[in-house]
Order: structure tokens, then sequence, then C-alpha cells
């Protein structure tokens, strides 16, 4: 458990949580290993974990029928993603596989739901975190809607 | 850090004609997507070669139809060869991308401000490339791998629109597997048999392994690309007056006498394409300038 | 000034019945002769060879997009202040065949031009475009690289001045510090004074090809009373400036206006015509033109005058960079007044007020400054 909480406490997305944070947190997370190919989450299911990335690849993606799946994002080492469970009805709006050998942690979502409601110190803390993290994937979002490399003639 | 405008062997000496064109013979025609392609050429007129800064660029003539400038996108440690690159998207360069090896085509240059190789000597060097803005680019990195002691970290970040925009892929693959360049690539989009990062280019910046404190970039992409990757390397620490752009405006002469590539106060033909960030950045922004 | 006064000193006077043999002088020195002449009620610039090809007994009236020739009684051969036409069309023609080449086979053969320049002598140019010349000498000559055909006609260039003894309604040379009177480069500067009974130029020389010019034409000292009608025929000119124009901080005022609303108004008054660029004695911008004959064995590129006001201008793969009227006015003011001091070290403006006359909507690029400072 020490061990679990000092690489929580040494992840970037984390740093500069208190300790007794940090505790609260462990009690929430599990050591993951998802194999190439393998379905993290999918579309429409609950979505009650959000994930820290210690090595390896990870793909977000929708499927498109008749063309298969349409790549929206990777993330790698140190990267986080997952935010459906901190937001009602708490479903993954997309789909999640692993596109290389990763191991991470994942926290869950329903245990923190409850920590955050009863400590919003907690809840603020992470509120901020994902903040940032959404605003991020919205500006990279609206980046790639700009289709700036396309042919505009 | 102020960048270089040599006046080469082309460049027009006192009393001579600045229109004139020299003739270059197409040697080779490189597909490297669909809708673009290299040329290499050599110069028709004898042995003499062709020495270039990085980032400059010539202006090109199809003969009877028209002439375009276009970036160099060879080795500038190699004065035999010269490399262009382009889309097939105007008149002129889709009569290009038509013409067959052994044509000539009427080359002037090289004009224009380079990119600060030898000014950020001992720096970090972070090349932020975005679509055929590798181009421009791709001679930084043959000369800061020809003189690789004299520079930190160089980190490569490349960014297109699928996977099958992807240029210079021997180059890049090469690049990949040396240990004393670190390339990130990205796609804006791509479907399942994809293996590499999905993201616009601007995500690699937030992770890219250099020192902020002592590092310099240089950016060639879209405009948007741009704006978005200064604001990235902005937020890592980066400080303007290390920050590098190249910008593109319509040009018909090169030279700086038919008025048409104004930025601001400035022509992009000779006091650009490369620009200092601070330098501009009170009109990177403004619109319709 | 002072020492090429002192060079070429003392003024002279021509007498009005002599002024045939300034143009007969230039002949003999075999230059083609262009000055003005009245054609289509307006004055334009053509070539001359009798003092009779002059406007005599002309002035013209300008104001916001007017301009109009009326009868004098004087019978003034530079009554008229200018018209449409500028003097850079003899320097930097609307078109010039800047390269030719012929195939032969996979073969391309470029070809020499020929590189004579003509020999030529301007008669009657003012204080303004004296200067607007040598704004385009910075321009065209002075940069990293030179136009060849423009620097080689410049230096053929004979020039006759003649300094303004009245103002156009569009005139701001004062403003730009730019005339009425010329003080250097000319070769003869010409003062025209009519009196009761007398009618004669002062006349300044300021080349040794000037003074060696006047030498051939009858003249003499001029008197202290003619210098001083010609200075008072000077004076009037400063004293009837139609406009006027702030120059202080003028460049940074409207850089730090770039976003005014104000732009938004001119630019839907103004109908992008161009018609501003081509009467403007200052405005350089080119673009080429490639031909190739029937056969493609010809090819030639051609250097044409352009306008900024066109949306080709800076079209560049994906659309124009200035697509919407509005931007070209705004790039087109903003170079003359803004950008100019920075890229030459002097304002793209002379004062002359050709573009105020020959805007079909009468816009007053005085006004617009002062309406753009005024809203600030």
């Amino acid at each position: 458990m020490e061990n679990l909480e000092r690489v929580l406490a040494e992840h970037p997305f984390l740093k500069g949580l208190e300790a007794r944070h940090i505790e609260l947190l462990a009690g929430c997370t599990s050591n993951v290993v998802f194999k190439p190919g393998e379905f993290i989450f999918r579309e429409g299911e609950d979505a009650d974990k959000f994930y820290l990335i210690r090595h390896g690849k990870v793909v977000v993606e929708t499927f498109v029928p008749q063309k298969g799946p349409l790549l929206i994002r990777t993330r790698t080492k140190d990267d986080v993603f997952g935010w459906s469970w901190m937001i009602p009805p708490y479903k993954w709006h997309f789909d999640a596989r692993a596109m290389e050998l990763t191991r991470g942690l994942a926290l869950d979502g329903k245990c923190l739901r409850g920590k955050c409601e009863e400590d919003h110190d907690l809840g603020y803390e992470l509120m901020k975190r994902f903040a940032t993290l959404i605003a991020e994937r919205l500006e990279a979002t609206r980046l790639q809607l700009m289709d700036i490399y396309g042919d505009h003639s | 850090m102020a960048t270089t405008h040599k006046n080469n062997s082309l460049a027009g000496p006192e009393g001579s004609d600045v229109m004139m064109v020299r003739p270059f013979k197409i040697r080779r025609m490189i597909k490297e997507t669909d809708d673009t392609f290299s040329l290499e050429l050599g110069p028709r007129d004898g042995t003499r070669g062709f020495s270039f800064e990085p980032g400059q660029f010539n202006m090109l003539n199809v003969f009877g139809i028209g002439e375009v400038p276009i970036s160099i996108s060879g080795d500038p440690t190699k004065t035999d060869e010269l490399l262009h690159t382009t889309r097939a998207v105007g008149t002129v360069t889709k009569a290009m991308k038509k013409l067959k090896v052994g044509d000539t085509i009427g080359i002037r240059g090289p004009y224009g401000k380079s990119w600060p190789v030898r000014e950020v000597e001992g720096y970090d060097v972070v090349v932020v490339a975005g679509g055929i803005g590798l181009a421009p680019l791709r001679p930084v990195i043959y000369y800061l791998l020809a003189n690789r002691e004299k520079y930190g970290k160089i980190v490569l970040l490349y960014g297109t629109r699928t996977p099958e925009e992807i240029l210079f892929r021997k180059d890049l693959e090469k690049w990949r597997a040396r240990f004393d360049l670190e390339t990130f690539m990205t796609v804006d989009r791509a479907t399942g048999d994809w293996r590499g990062n999905v993201g616009v280019v601007t995500t690699l910046i937030g992770r890219a392994p250099f020192d902020h404190l002592n590092s310099a970039a240089m950016i060639c992409g879209p405009e948007i690309m741009m704006r978005f990757t200064v604001l990235e390397l902005q937020k890592r620490g980066l400080v303007d007056d290390k920050i590098f752009v190249s910008m593109e405006r319509n040009m018909k002469c090169g030279v700086g006498l038919c008025g048409h590539c104004q930025l601001g106060a400035s022509f992009v033909c000779k006091d650009g394409p490369v620009y200092r960030y601070d330098q501009i950045r009170g009109i990177f922004t403004k619109r319709e300038l | 000034m002072s020492l090429t006064e002192k060079q070429y000193a003392p003024k002279a006077v021509v007498a009005r019945k002599d002024f045939q043999s300034l143009l007969d002088a230039l002949l003999s020195q075999k230059y083609e002769i262009s000055g003005p002449v009245v054609r289509d009620n307006a004055v334009v610039y053509d070539r001359i060879s009798q003092t009779e090809d002059l406007p005599i007994g002309w002035i013209d009236r300008q104001n916001h997009g007017t301009y109009h020739l009326s009868r004098n009684k004087k019978k003034s051969l530079f009554g008229c202040i200018n018209g449409s036409h500028t003097w850079k069309k003899f320097l930097y023609p609307m078109e010039k065949l800047v390269l030719e080449a012929r195939r032969d086979g996979k073969k391309i053969e470029l070809q020499e031009l020929p590189n004579e320049e003509p020999r030529q002598a301007l008669i009657g140019v003012r204080s303004c475009d004296l200067h607007a010349l040598q704004i385009l000498d910075k321009v065209l000559i002075e940069g990293p690289y030179a136009d060849l055909s423009y620097s080689r006609r410049r230096k053929n260039l004979f020039i006759v001045a003649v300094n303004c003894s009245r103002a156009s309604g569009n005139c701001f040379c004062v403003s730009m510090d730019t005339g009425p009177k010329a003080t250097s480069g000319f070769d003869l500067a010409l003062t025209e004074v009519i009196d009761d009974d007398n009618h004669y130029f002062v006349c300044e020389t300021g080349s040794e090809s000037g003074l060696a010019i006047l030498k051939q034409i009858p003249h003499h000292e001029a008197s202290v009373e003619e210098l001083a009608a010609a200075d008072k025929a000077i004076q009037n000119a400063v004293s009837r400036m139609g406009r006027s124009l702030k120059t202080d901080q003028l460049p940074e005022m409207l850089q730090r206006n770039f976003d005014n609303p104000e732009w938004e108004k001119v630019g839907q008054r103004c109908l992008s015509c161009g018609n501003c660029t081509m009467v403007c004695p200052t405005c350089f911008c080119t673009t080429m033109e490639d031909r190739t004959d029937l056969s493609g064995q010809v090819m030639q590129r051609w250097r044409k005058i352009d306008s900024c006001h066109t949306v080709e201008f800076s079209y560049i793969h994906g659309g124009s960079i200035r697509s919407s009227g509005m931007s070209r006015y705004r790039q087109w003011m903003m170079h003359k007044l803004a950008y100019w001091p920075e890229q030459f070290g002097t304002f793209g403006c002379v004062g002359c007020g050709r573009c105020i006359s020959w805007c079909p909507v009468g816009i007053d690029i005085t006004e617009e400054a002062r309406t753009i400072e005024n809203s600030e």
C-alpha cells in the first residue's frame, strides 16, 4: 500500500496533493495491465474508473459503422484518461483500447465520488485537475475540427 | 539570435538582372504523398553548384506558365543537388507535377532569411512541423545532425492530417532510429490499423523532452497551427525570442520589389520568411493584415 | 541644398519667349522629352517637342472625386498642378518584358533582353513628384535587390522641375514636407512668374548636366526683384493648400488603430477599383504575366503594374489574406502612412492629392486619417 501511495504522489496528474488525500485515493486504487488490443472500456458501459498510465499506449476511439474504428486520441506514459466517472450518468462515451502492453493504475470512480462528497477539499483538487484536462481535450478537439492541413481550395 | 541574411552567388550582384533565371534540369521526380512531390534539380549551365541556408526559398519558373516561391527541402551540406517539395494545388505547381525527368525549370534564388541554426548552437532545439511545413524544416534537421555536437537535445515534433500525408518517410524512419534525435509524430485522424499517435501536433509539446530554460523552437505549418504551437511552447516556459516561425504570403518577385508579400511593415521575401516570434507577435494574430 | 546652390549658382532668368530653346537644347542632346499635355479634358504626361504642346492657359480644379480643367486669362505654361498620370510610367512602365525563353525540344534557351533604356527628359515635374521619384528610388534601387531597367532609366533621366505657384483643392505637400518648392533631385527647376507685362522663369540649376543645358539657352542672372517675385509665387501655393494631414506620430496612431471600427465605414464606401493605386506616384506593386506564342516555342514573362485593392493580390493557397474590401483599403492607407516609414524611412505619400481627385467616391486619405484619430 505504501508503494501505491508513492506512485500516486509522484504522478504528474496528482502532484501537489496533500498526503491525506493521496492516502484516500490509494484506498480506491488498483494496479491494472492490458494486453495489446484489449479493450479497457467500451462506449455505453458504466464509467466507474479513471486511469493513470505508467507505460504503454492507449487509444480512445469510436466505431463507425461500415468503416471501423476512428481513432480520436492516443494516450501514453504519465497520461490520464477517462473522466465520465465524475459526470452523470457515469457512462463511457467512447471506446478505449490498449495499442500495446499497457500498465497503469485504475482509480475507482464510485468510491471516489463518495470521498469527494465527504471531503470537498479533495473534490476541489480533483476537479481542478480534471478541468485542466478537459480544457486541453476541448482545445485539441477544436484544432482537429479545423482540419488545418486540409485542402481548403 | 538575429537571423542572417546571406547574399548568395545567385542573389544578383550590382548591375545584374534580378528577374533572370538559371536553367535547371529535373533529375528526379519523387512522389511524396497523393498531392505532394519533390523535384531533384541539377544546374544545366555548367558545374556551379547551389548553396543555401536552411529555410531559404527559390523562385521556380515553369516556362510559359508562371513562377512560384518554393522552400528548399534538401540537404544544405550538399551543393550538387537541389531539392524542392511542394503540393500541386495551383496552376504552376500542377504544371510542375506534370514535368518529366530531363525537363527544364528556371531557378532564381536562394532568397529570404534562414532558420537561426548557428545562433542556437548550445541550445536544445525543438523543431515543430505541421503537414508540408516539414519541407522547409528538413534542411534544419540535416544541418543539426551534420553538426550534432554543437547542440543539446534535438526534438522533432511532426503532425499531419492523416498517416497517408506524412512526408519524407525514409528520413523519418532513419531519424526515429537515432539516439541523438527524438522524433515524435502524430496525426489528426486515423483508422484502426494506425499504430502511432493520434491528436493534433500541439499535444506533443507538453511532454517533449527539452529544457525550457535552454531551448529554441522552430515552427512551420499552417498559421493556425503555428499560433497554437506558440501558445503551448509558452506554457512550457519558452521565451518569445527563442521561438521562430516561418510565414507564407503571395509572392511575385521574391526580392522585395513587387509588394505582394507585405506583412505589416515587413516583406516576407526579404525580412522573412523566418521571423523571430517576439518581432512579429504584435501582428501575428492580426486579421487580414 | 546650400552646397548644391553654391555649386551651380547663380539663379538665372529665362524669358517665356526662350522656353522653346530649352526643349531644343534637350532635343539636341537626344532626349525624349515628355511633359504635361491636355487630353480628354485632363492633363496627362506625354511626348512633347513644342512649347505649344503644353497646357497653355489651362488650370485644374480638383476636389473630392472631381477634376476639371478651365481656362484662365494668364497664358501660363504650368498652371495645371497635375492629372491622373504620374511620372513613374516613364521609369517603371505599365508593362515590361522581363524574361524570354525559346523552347528547342527539351532544351530551353534563355534570350538576352535588349538592355538599352531611353534617355528621357521630364518637363514640369512638381516637388511632390520629385519626392515620389526619390521614394521609388529607395524601393527599386536602394534595397538589397535593384530593378535594372528602372535604375538605368533613372540614371539617364533629365528633370526640369517646376515650383508650384498655386495649389489644387487636394494638395497637401506642405503637410508632407514635400513641396511646393523643389529642393533637390532636379537638373533644372523653374518658377513661372507672370506679372502685368512680364512672363519669365526663374531657373535654378541642380546638376552639371542642368548647367550645361542652361548654357545653351538665352538667360540672364536673376535680379533681386525677379527672385522676390518667384518666392512670392511659391508662397502663394504654400498658403493655398487644399488639404492638410497631421504627420506627427501618424504611423503610431494608425498602428494602434488597426482594429478601429471606422475602417469598416470607409471599407463600405471603397469600390476596390484601384484608381488610387493607379494615380499614386509612389505605388510600385507589380504582378507577373506569362505568355506563350501559339506554337508554344516562345515564352515571355511580363511585369505589370498591380493593385493591392484586388482580391487576387494577397491570394495564397486556400484563399486571399485580405478578402474584405475594408482590409484592402486599410492595407493601402496603412502602407502609405504607417508601414512605409518603417520600410523606407519616409512616408509613402507625397501629398499630391491625386488619389482624392480620382477616387470615384471621393475618399480622402487626409480625412480618413483624421476620422480614425478623432474616433480614438
